[in-house]
């Protein structure tokens, strides 16, 4: 029997690309600026989320989703620790968070009463930068023991983010972590990238980083009371 | 990891045009996939055997079509291809880059049977 040719050209995960459209929708009505967190695991997501709250949490209003691939809640009891809204995610061994996955999130948590909703991503740099999921900011946390050669085998992770954060800048003089070769390979990347170099722990540069959010959440609730 | 999900939708747009075209089956479906995009072609077709059962789409062949990662060097002027990962400029040794082609990530087309 002969065949016929449909031309079709979707891209591949546009359901999931039009959902995460929706899901920023929701957020951006309810006046909620919202952040993407991707990294490897134990480039210090967490860390980083938790020293976040402690700076900011006596100005605006923040909750945290958790993304996680096994149903143990070692990240969201801590968030929950600071007296946080956090939802948890588990994705059931699934590498990556994804739009639905969001949708059905914000059902669980108040997201209305928010300033900030940051949500964390599963540990990986190579799934979660195929999958939009309506944030307002993607956000990478790159740390130095992961080597300087990341930018260069993981492209995608670094494409189409809005700020990298540099963590652990506290361990530079004892590991081999080329700065400029690391931050050459990024700018092929992702251009003019906003970046802070951080330490969670001796909190070096965290206060740039703070500042910036602070300012994005502000000009966002501006933007939209306008 | 994330090929089932991608295999998910592949399927899913599949089975809408096959519907709208009043296809009976579908015999081929063709992917357009840049060399950047880190998928793994027999991870798919090892997702698309398992999903694909029972549908419309059960006996289509999947065809990746799969286009190079061409970067600019803005050293030297010249394009070159890079096999995923990136690597300097072979005519200058420059790394100021700049990503021309290779993020492609579509369903271009199908194949029915009416």
């Amino acid at each position: 029997m002969a065949t016929e040719k449909v031309q079709v050209i979707e891209k591949i995960l546009d359901a999931n690309d039009q959902l995460a459209a929706q899901v920023q929708t929701l957020l951006t009505e309810a006046g909620v600026f919202s952040i993407n967190i991707m990294a490897s695991p134990g480039a210090g997501k967490t860390s980083v989320i938790l020293k976040t709250i402690e700076k900011l949490s006596d100005k605006i209003r923040i909750g945290v989703i958790e993304g996680d691939t096994a149903p143990v809640t070692i990240d969201s009891d801590k968030v929950m620790a600071l007296g946080m809204p956090v939802v948890q995610i588990n994705t059931g061994g699934q590498c990556h968070l994804d739009a639905v996955m969001m949708d059905r999130s914000l059902k669980h948590i108040d997201y209305k009463d928010l300033d900030l909703l940051i949500v964390e991503n599963v540990g990986n740099l190579i799934c979660p930068a195929a999958f939009k999921i309506g944030t307002h900011a993607n956000v990478v946390i790159s740390s130095i023991p992961e080597g300087d050669d990341k930018p260069y085998k993981y492209t995608n992770i670094y494409r189409g983010i809005d700020v990298l954060l540099i963590n652990k800048i506290d361990l530079l003089p004892y590991l081999d972590f080329r700065m400029d070769y690391f931050q050459q390979g990024v700018e092929i990347l992702n251009p003019g990238l906003t970046t802070f170099k951080i330490s969670c722990k001796s909190e070096e540069g965290f206060e740039q980083w703070i500042n910036w959010l602070f300012h994005q959440v502000q000009e966002f609730k501006n933007q939209v009371n306008a | 990891m994330h090929e089932l999900a991608v295999t998910e939708s592949i399927l899913q747009i599949a089975e809408k045009h096959a519907l709208e075209a009043h296809a009976k089956k579908v015999t081929d479906i063709t992917l357009v996939i840049g060399n950047l995009s880190s998928i793994v072609d027999d991870s798919v077709v090892f997702y698309w055997e398992m999903i694909s059962k029972g549908t419309i789409c059960e006996e289509a062949v999947i065809h990746f079509n799969r286009t190079p990662a061409i970067m600019l060097c803005l050293a030297c002027g010249q394009t070159f291809e890079i096999p995923g990962e990136l690597v300097p400029c072979p005519h200058c040794g420059s790394y100021q880059l700049n990503i021309q082609s290779g993020e492609e990530f579509f369903l271009e087309s199908i194949e029915i049977e009416r």
